[in-house]
Parts: structure tokens; C-alpha cells; sequence
């Protein structure tokens, strides 16, 4: 972890924790009121969330870089704003930033050595957002380098782990995300999902965490691993949360030419609807292979539970759920390999230090830059591209893509909104599926069909394995409809308390 | 044998927009380096690419001076290769779906009798972003990189394989440059790079109707160039084929110094581009509201112009070129000819010679042109009406460039004494005086010896100064020496 600026919060060498319990798991609603009556400031919390992540941080890796001196002076802008009256929902709350949002200021590597020494000279426009919010950014969480794996094993920085179990992953690619905010060392975070990244790391680290709707969050400034299939996304403790953190994510941006221009809407505004008729449709699909007992247990618990809500249940069909994958696996690669191409050593990040002209440059400089995933990706989709394979592949990929897209909107005229599991099993092992990159692929299954679509996916927690593991719900509804799932996710969490659970011994 | 040359010609011109394709910084030449170029011209980590709506617009005016087909939607492509002045990896072009399809521009080619027009169909012109510079020279052992240029519009306008030698090509070139000046879409300053030339050159047998094996030619920033590298590159493959040898496709660079072209690189090394959709740019939609608003704005078109200087003034189609060659050209001979409208083909020639020369040799262009089009009309008025002389109207011309006597003709004519003698008896008187002192020269003139008769009048138009009237001191002369 980088470590800049120490000392200016003197609290910083006290035990684990100072917050209680209940304040660890108070929402962001509940830690803007203290912060508006002054029963703390932005700084003091700011030093308890980052006294949180020096003492935690060394067992879990969830963040890359920590820079105090710019927090606390984040924190006091926001205690100046709250002083003044101006303040917005998130001021003075500590977040999260996934390091692939260019940070001003901020060293901003994507997890990646080629990116080891890039200090970002301009905000994303999510991290403008969260500024202009009076937010505080309280490090830069670790990920796959790129964004490109299922288990945050990826990273030039080094393995996340699972706040659940040291022995197990914490999800990917945004895995530093979900587990500062399972571990509690940060009440929110941003991350972006290509083909699952926020919903899985989620689901596994037992937290909540959204995708939006493809162009509702703007790309600008957001290092792009497949440009049509990214999207930023928060991941939080609860689905209120969520709905307060894209309350300041969500928005028109002239930067981004895939952003959509709508008219601002208050995604908390429909959370206390009941789910009285809410009709949910449940691919036959998703149910068949693949998923584990334990997982199918805690999913068929929590449909249970929603039915004790009001709502019903339908059977629909999603049938090319099953070519997504090697969709996906055919299209994001091919857009990665041309997205990449900028990383060539000659005008920021890694260079290798000798080199015999401009081509060894370029050949040493990747070769050394990149890690063993990024350079399989690329090497997929320059193929994939290629003359002679470009209509085998990519024209095909296309045509699928749009069938997959036809299957949601098949099914969502028959359900309002549609689920199963997030993940076909619980958090693997670390090192458990690094040999073997497909079946590293197949966690996605479920999570991946919402990006071909460009629709909205979150998944909540619903329960634990036989070993203790999260169990995420996935949720996917029609485009444009977070405030309904925030409102589905919502409900269920206002009777079940799963997503109140920490991991015990990070508890006080 | 007979042998034929098929060329066709791709266009990278410059569009006049004041931003970048994709960004917001600005694209003035000349600027220091590296100063012109935002987060999204260096490719940071993040940045995205928007299009700049007036490099469309520009597209669209083209697409109609040349009749040619608004693609709606158009697509936006990403040609992946590295190189250093290529920040991103990949440059936004259009592959599939150009904005611009099809259309095509007449060209004239010769000013005699010999002189023919011909159609040159036009494939496509697409929409992309010019790279930045490498600079070799500055840097011992490194290479500089300037990105300045780096995102700056270029609208590429490709030719089907319709010209047959380098005088057709330099002809389409040529016409394409006045066009692409005439609809103000780019600045045409070939010498900034505004306007540059690929020929992409094939011989094959008189008669055939297979195309041979092409090369293209690349570099080549003046028509004479153009010109001279085409005929280099038709005789060398003329030459490899009477010996037996193939042509092998490839990409040529012209060397102006030493006036040949040599390999750049062959299609062995051709790279994959691997082509496919920019996912970051939506397919361009463009309204058939948009088009009638940019058609409704387009002015009159250099080929109408030449046809009404044909038919109103009485022009031959090359003056009628020269003069719609550019709006402020057509322009200056219309302000001009208004004034004058009996005296269409004096205006057209003045234009063209004296006007047109003066500028040339000072390096200036006709916006910049000291004498106005109204103060020439004064001039070609006295010419006309008999005031002055041709040869006198000469040194006028050169008083009224310098701007002297606020540049205007009468003031001029009359402060100098200028006037021409018209006054018969005056001249008669003159002449009478000077056969008195030549009898020699008389007598030679009526044995048959002409010289004698121009050295009379040389000695009479010396007399008055060069005010007599040529004409007149002629006739008289003759009458005389008839007697």
C-alpha cells in the first residue's frame, strides 16, 4: 500500500475499532445526520474509517493507495461546507474510489504496473461528482489488473482477500471495493462492472452493489477495459445506501458520447413502496446446472421471502443465456486489445528501462507492464479482429449479443423484474482457479447477459454457505428501473438483517 | 505496345473547424509543440472521444457540392496500429459506412483545341483524425513528438480509378482544391498540410479492361509533384513490365530531390488494421432537416459559375475556369465586369494576365490584391474608351499597385500627362515632321523594306511620348505613305 502524508490525524496508532458496532453499520443517511448535527465531524470520521484501514488493511489488501494528507483536507473542505449550511447527502463521508477512476492527484494504476507510476492530472468524471458532493475519498481500492478477473487476483498490487475468510477471494475485478466495505473500513465504495465486477465481488463479500443501466454513469475518466460493456456502479452496505450513492454517480455528461442525457431522478424515492403484485421472473435457466446447493438454498430462501412480501413468482426464459459467456469472452477482448493499445511506454506510465529502438520499446514495455490476464485478453481480441476472423467472431458476437438482448426483453413482458443467483457458487479459494482462466470465467455466468444487454443488475445478500461464505441474490431489472430494485432489494432488507452481518473478528 | 495509366487519387483535406475531431483543443497551425493538445489528444488513461458537429457539417457540404450520397447512420471505425505520434494506438476513422458516398466532379483538362472534359466519379470521403508529427531531425539519437496535429479533422476523399495521366490527376486535384476552398470546409494550404495527395498509379495494356498491379504514392503536397510523381512511377512500371518483370503492390514515397519514388513498404508488411466500431462513438445519425439546412447555406458552385461566365460573358471554358477557380477570385471578375459588362473578355484578360501575374510573383492572393475591383474597372474604362493605350494602361496598373494618387486610373492619367492623342491633325502634323526628316527611311518603305515602316512609328510614339494613339498613328502613316 502507498502510503503518503502521515501523522496529521494523532489518532492514528489506536487498537482496533473505536466506531461501535452499530456505528460500523450505520448508513449514510444515519452518518450525514451525525455529521449535520455536529456530533462529528468529517474529519474525525475520516480518521476512523482510515485508523480502520491501517489496522486492517496489511491482512486484506483492499486498498492500493492511502493518502491521509488528502482525505483530511477533503474532510475539511466538507466540514467547512456542513459549517456553512451547504452541505449535500454524502458530505463529509468517507468513500471508497476503485482505483481504475483517474484521480487528480491521486496515483491511478488499474491495478497494474504499467500504471505503477501514473498520478492521474485530472478527476473522472465520478470522482468530479463525488468532489462536488463534498464526498472524501479515502483511498483507492485494489482490483484486477484492468478490471479484467473474477477474484482481484490479478492485480500487480496483489491478492484482495475475503473478509469472511482469509482463505478465500474476495470477487473481482472490484474486490478491494467489496471488501473495505464488508470490512467496514470504508460505509461506501465505487466500482464498475464489465461483466459482473461489482455484482460478484458483492455477492461474495456479502455486501450490496449496483450496475446501472449502461450510460447512466458517465466512462469519462473511468480507464476503460470493453468501452460498450462498462459501467460504473456503487457498492454499499445496503440497498438505501446504494440509492443515496447513485443519487450522486447518475448524471448527463458532454464528455462521454455513450452518456444518456435524462432528467435527474431521486433513486430513494420509491424505497418504502411495498412489493404488493410485484411480479418476479425466475429463468428456468438459472435454476437447472451449475449453481451449488448452498447457493440455490439461501436464493430459494430469499424468493421465499419475497413471496411473505406480496410478491409473485413466474417462470421465464432467458435460452441463450448460455452463449453469453463466450460472447462476452469473444467481445470484451476485442474492445480491451484496441483499449490497451495506449499503453505503449511513450508518454506515461511503465517503460522498461532498456530497450534497442521503438518496437522493442513497445514489445519489452508490455511484455514487462502487463500481467498474464491482460496479455491473454489482448491476445483474444487482436485474434478475434483479425482479418479473415473478424466475421467468424466479432460480426457473430454482435448478433448474438442483440439475441441475449432480445431473451430480457422477451421476459420482462411477462415480470417486473428478474432473479436468481448472483454467482453459481460461494467465494473460491485464492489460487483455486488461477490455472484455469475458464473456469475463473464461469463465475460470471450469471452477471455477464445484463452487460451484453446493457441493463441494470445488483445483487444483495441473502444468506451464508455451509462454510460461512456470502450468498448473493441477483437482481436484474428492465432498462432505467433502479429505484424499483433498490425498492425490491429494500423491502428485503427491511426483514432480514444479512446485510447488517460483518465478519466477526473485524467486529468490536 | 501501347500502354495505359490508371490513376486514382485519395484526398486528406483538412477541415477549417476551429476544435479538434474529438476534442476540444484548438487547431491553429504553427503553435508550439505539444501546446494544443488536451487529455484526450495524449490518450490519457480514461479520456473518451466526442464529435465535433462542425467537421460533420463540413462533410455534408462536400457530400452535396459533389452530388454525392449522405450516409445515415454513418460509422465511426478504429484503425489499431502503433506508432508514437499515434497516441491512442488506434486512429477514429470510417471504414464501413463513410459519411460521404459516392458523387463526382467534372474536370477540363488542355486550354486548346485539344482541350476535353471528362467525369471523375468520387468512391466515398470519410470523416477521421489526423495523427500527430514525429520530429526526427531536432533530437540526436531520440525522436520529438509533437501532438499538436494529433485529432485534427480530416475529411479523406477517395476517387474511383478514372484518370488515364497526371495531367487528368493534377486536373481533379485541382478542382477539388478550388472546391474544397469554394464551400469553406479547409484552407487548402498545401504547404501546411491542409491538402494532401495519394495516387495510387497502375499501367496496363491500351485496351484492356483489367486493372494492373497499383502502388501508391504517397508525399506528395504541391500538383507538381503530384504530377511529376506520377509520371516517374507510370514509366517505371512501364519499364519493369517490357522487361518481363511483375509489379509488386506497395506503398511508395516520393522523393522531390531526386524526382523518383522508392518503396516505403510492400504489401508483404501491410499491417492488419483490424477495423471494427469505435464502441465509444454511437453511429452518426444525420437528419434530412440537418441536410436542407447545409444545402440551403451552400453558395453557388464553381461549375455554375464557369457555365454562366461561358454564356453571359462569351468566356472560353478555360478563362471561365481561371476566374471560379476560387469565391474571392469569381468575385473580384464579377465586382470588376458589373461595371463594365461590355467589356467581359478586357476584364477577363486583365484578370488573368496582368491582375493574376502581379499577384503570383509577390507571393499574395487575390483577397490581398492592393488595387480594388472597382479601381480596375476605372482603369479598363479609359482603356475602353480610348483615353489610354494598352501599353500605357501597363504603367498605370504598376502606379495604382503602388497605391499612388490613392490608386485611382483618371487621377493618375491625369497627373502624369498620360492622356493619349486622339487629335488627328495633332498626329498628322507630327507625322508630316517626321517623313520630312526620314526621307531615307521613305524612300526604303516604298521599295518594299517594312522594317523602315515600324521605325517610323517607333520614332512617332517616341515623339509624343507613347500618347498617341497606336492605332491611329497606323493609319495615318499608311495614308501618308501611299501618297
Amino acid at each position: 500500500m502507498h502510503h503518503h502524508g502521515f501523522g496529521i490525524y494523532p489518532s492514528l496508532f489506536y487498537d482496533l475499532p473505536r466506531l461501535t458496532n452499530t456505528m460500523l453499520n450505520y448508513s449514510l443517511k444515519q452518518l450525514s445526520t451525525l455529521l449535520a448535527a455536529k456530533k462529528i465531524s468529517s474529519v474525525e470520521l475520516t480518521g476512523e474509517f482510515l485508523g480502520r484501514v491501517k489496522v486492517l488493511n496489511p491482512d486484506y489488501n483492499a486498498f492500493i493507495t492511502v493518502d491521509e494528507k488528502m482525505s483530511f483536507a477533503q474532510a475539511r473542505v466538507a466540514d467547512a461546507m456542513i459549517a456553512s449550511g451547504q452541505a449535500h447527502p454524502l458530505t463529509g463521508i468517507p468513500i471508497a474510489q476503485k482505483d481504475i477512476f483517474c484521480t487528480k492527484g491521486w496515483l491511478t494504476t488499474c491495478g497494474s504496473k504499467m500504471l505503477s507510476n501514473f498520478i492521474s492530472p485530472y478527476d473522472a468524471s465520478v470522482i468530479e461528482r463525488f468532489n462536488a458532493a463534498g464526498a472524501v475519498n479515502i483511498g483507492k481500492t485494489n482490483m484486477d489488473e484492468f478490471a479484467m478477473g473474477s477474484s482481484s487476483e490479478t492485480s500487480f498490487y496483489g491478492p484482495v482477500k475475503n473478509p469472511w475468510d482469509i482463505t478465500a477471494v474476495p470477487g473481482g475485478s472490484s474486490g478491494g471495493s467489496a471488501c473495505a466495505v464488508a470490512a467496514r473500513m470504508a460505509p461506501a465504495a465505487t466500482g464498475t462492472d464489465t461483466g459482473g465486477s461489482i455484482r460478484q465481488p458483492a455477492a461474495l463479500c456479502g455486501v450490496s452493489g449496483i450496475k446501472p443501466t449502461y450510460g447512466l454513469v458517465s466512462r469519462y475518466g473511468m480507464i476503460a477495459f470493453a468501452s460498450s460493456l462498462d459501467q460504473g456502479g456503487p457498492i454499499a452496505k445496503s440497498a438505501e445506501d446504494l440509492a443515496l450513492m447513485l443519487n450522486v454517480m447518475v448524471g448527463f455528461d458532454t464528455r462521454d458520447s455513450t452518456s444518456l442525457q435524462r432528467e435527474t431522478e431521486d433513486y430513494a424515492r420509491n424505497l418504502a413502496k411495498p412489493l404488493q403484485g410485484l411480479r418476479i421472473g425466475l429463468p428456468k435457466e438459472y435454476f437447472v446446472e451449475g449453481m451449488s446447493a448452498d447457493v440455490a438454498r439461501a436464493v430459494e430462501a430469499a424468493i421465499v421471502e419475497y413471496r411473505r412480501l406480496g410478491a409473485e413468482t413466474v417462470e421465464v426464459s432467458l435460452p441463450n443465456t448460455k452463449l453469453s459467456i463466450p460472447v462476452y469472452y469473444v467481445l470484451a477482448p476485442a474492445e480491451a486489445s484496441s483499449n490497451l493499445s495506449r499503453f505503449d511506454g511513450a508518454r506515461y506510465g511503465y517503460r522498461a528501462p532498456e530497450y534497442t529502438n521503438l518496437n522493442d520499446m513497445y514489445q519489452k514495455s508490455r511484455a514487462q507492464g502487463f500481467g498474464a490476464e491482460v496479455k491473454r485478453r489482448i491476445l483474444i481480441g487482436t485474434y478475434v479482429l483479425s482479418h479473415g476472423y473478424y466475421d467468424a467472431y466479432y460480426i457473430q458476437a454482435q448478433k448474438l449479443r442483440r439475441l441475449i438482448a432480445q431473451d430480457f426483453a422477451e421476459a420482462f413482458a411477462q415480470c417486473d423484474i428478474i432473479m436468481g443467483p448472483t454467482t453459481p457458487t460461494v467465494a473460491f479459494d485464492l489460487g483455486e482457479k488461477n490455472s484455469n482462466p475458464v473456469q475463473m470465467y464461469l463465475s460470471d455466468t450469471y452477471t455477464i447477459a445484463t452487460n451484453l444487454a446493457g441493463l441494470p443488475g445488483m445483487s444483495i445478500p441473502v444468506g451464508f454457505s455451509d462454510n460461512n461464505r456470502p450468498v448473493g441474490l441477483h437482481i436484474v431489472g428492465n432498462y432505467f428501473a433502479e429505484a424499483q430494485m433498490l425498492n425490491v432489494a429494500h423491502q428485503y432488507q427491511q426483514v432480514t438483517d444479512w446485510h447488517t452481518r460483518m465478519p466477526h473478528k473485524l467486529t468490536a | 505496345m501501347q500502354w495505359e495509366i490508371v490513376i486514382g487519387l485519395e484526398v486528406h483535406t483538412q477541415l477549417s473547424t476551429q476544435s479538434k475531431i474529438f476534442s476540444g483543443a484548438p487547431t491553429a497551425f504553427g503553435a508550439a509543440p505539444n501546446s494544443q493538445a488536451c487529455a484526450v489528444d495524449i490518450a490519457l488513461p480514461g479520456v473518451l472521444p466526442v464529435l465535433n458537429r462542425g467537421a460533420v457539417e463540413r462533410a455534408i457540404r462536400f457530400g452535396l457540392a459533389v452530388n454525392a450520397k449522405i450516409n445515415s447512420p454513418s460509422i465511426f471505425a478504429r484503425k489499431n496500429y502503433f506508432y508514437p505520434d499515434l497516441p491512442k494506438g488506434y486512429q477514429i476513422s470510417q471504414y464501413e459506412l463513410p459519411v460521404v458516398a459516392g458523387g463526382s466532379v467534372k474536370i477540363r483538362i488542355g486550354r486548346d483545341e485539344n482541350a476535353y472534359e471528362k467525369t471523375i466519379c468520387l468512391t466515398r470521403a470519410h470523416l477521421e483524425e489526423d495523427a500527430g508529427k514525429s520530429l526526427h531531425e531536432d533530437f540526436h539519437g531520440l525522436t520529438g513528438i509533437d501532438l499538436n496535429r494529433a485529432g485534427t479533422p480530416l475529411l479523406e476523399i477517395v476517387s474511383e480509378p478514372d484518370m488515364r495521366s497526371s495531367a487528368e490527376a493534377v486536373a481533379f486535384a485541382k478542382i477539388l482544391h478550388s472546391l474544397v476552398r469554394w464551400i469553406d470546409i479547409c484552407d487548402g494550404n498545401m504547404q501546411e498540410g491542409s491538402f494532401r495527395c495519394d495516387a495510387n498509379v497502375s499501367v496496363r495494356h491500351l485496351g484492356s479492361d483489367k486493372l494492373g498491379t497499383r502502388c501508391e504514392i504517397k508525399n506528395l503536397n504541391s500538383f507538381r509533384f503530384l504530377e511529376k510523381a506520377i509520371d516517374y512511377e507510370a514509366k517505371r512500371q512501364i519499364e519493369i513490365l517490357e522487361d518481363g518483370g511483375v509489379i509488386r503492390q506497395e506503398t511508395r514515397l516520393y522523393d522531390s530531390d531526386k524526382d523518383e519514388t522508392r518503396t516505403m513498404r510492400s504489401k508483404e508488411d501491410a499491417q492488419d488494421y483490424r477495423y471494427f466500431p469505435d464502441p465509444d462513438l454511437l453511429p452518426l445519425e444525420i437528419s434530412e432537416d440537418w441536410i436542407n439546412r447545409v444545402k440551403a447555406m451552400l453558395p453557388e458552385l464553381p461549375e455554375a459559375k464557369r457555365n454562366y461566365y461561358m454564356t453571359i460573358y462569351s468566356l472560353s471554358a478555360y478563362d471561365a475556369g481561371v476566374l471560379a477557380a476560387t469565391r474571392e477570385m469569381a468575385n473580384y471578375f464579377e465586382n470588376t465586369v458589373k461595371l463594365l459588362p461590355a467589356s467581359a473578355k478586357l476584364c477577363a484578360n486583365w484578370i488573368m494576365g496582368e491582375v493574376n501575374g502581379r499577384l503570383h510573383k509577390e507571393l499574395m492572393d487575390i483577397a490581398q490584391c492592393p488595387i480594388s475591383s472597382a479601381q480596375l474597372a476605372g482603369l479598363l474604362l479609359r482603356i475602353s474608351d480610348g483615353t489610354i493605350s494598352g501599353k500605357t494602361a501597363k504603367d498605370v496598373f504598376d502606379a495604382m499597385w503602388r497605391s499612388e494618387y490613392g490608386g485611382d486610373a483618371d487621377t493618375i492619367i491625369e497627373a502624369k500627362g498620360l492622356k493619349q492623342i486622339s487629335d488627328v491633325d495633332e498626329i498628322e502634323k507630327l507625322i508630316d515632321d517626321i517623313l520630312a526628316a526620314q526621307p531615307q527611311q521613305v524612300a526604303d518603305y516604298r521599295n518594299g523594306k517594312e522594317k523602315a515602316f515600324n521605325s517610323l512609328v517607333g520614332q512617332a510614339m517616341k515623339a509624343t511620348k507613347g500618347k498617341a494613339n497606336p492605332t491611329q498613328v497606323n493609319e495615318l502613316l499608311k495614308k501618308k505613305l501611299m501618297r
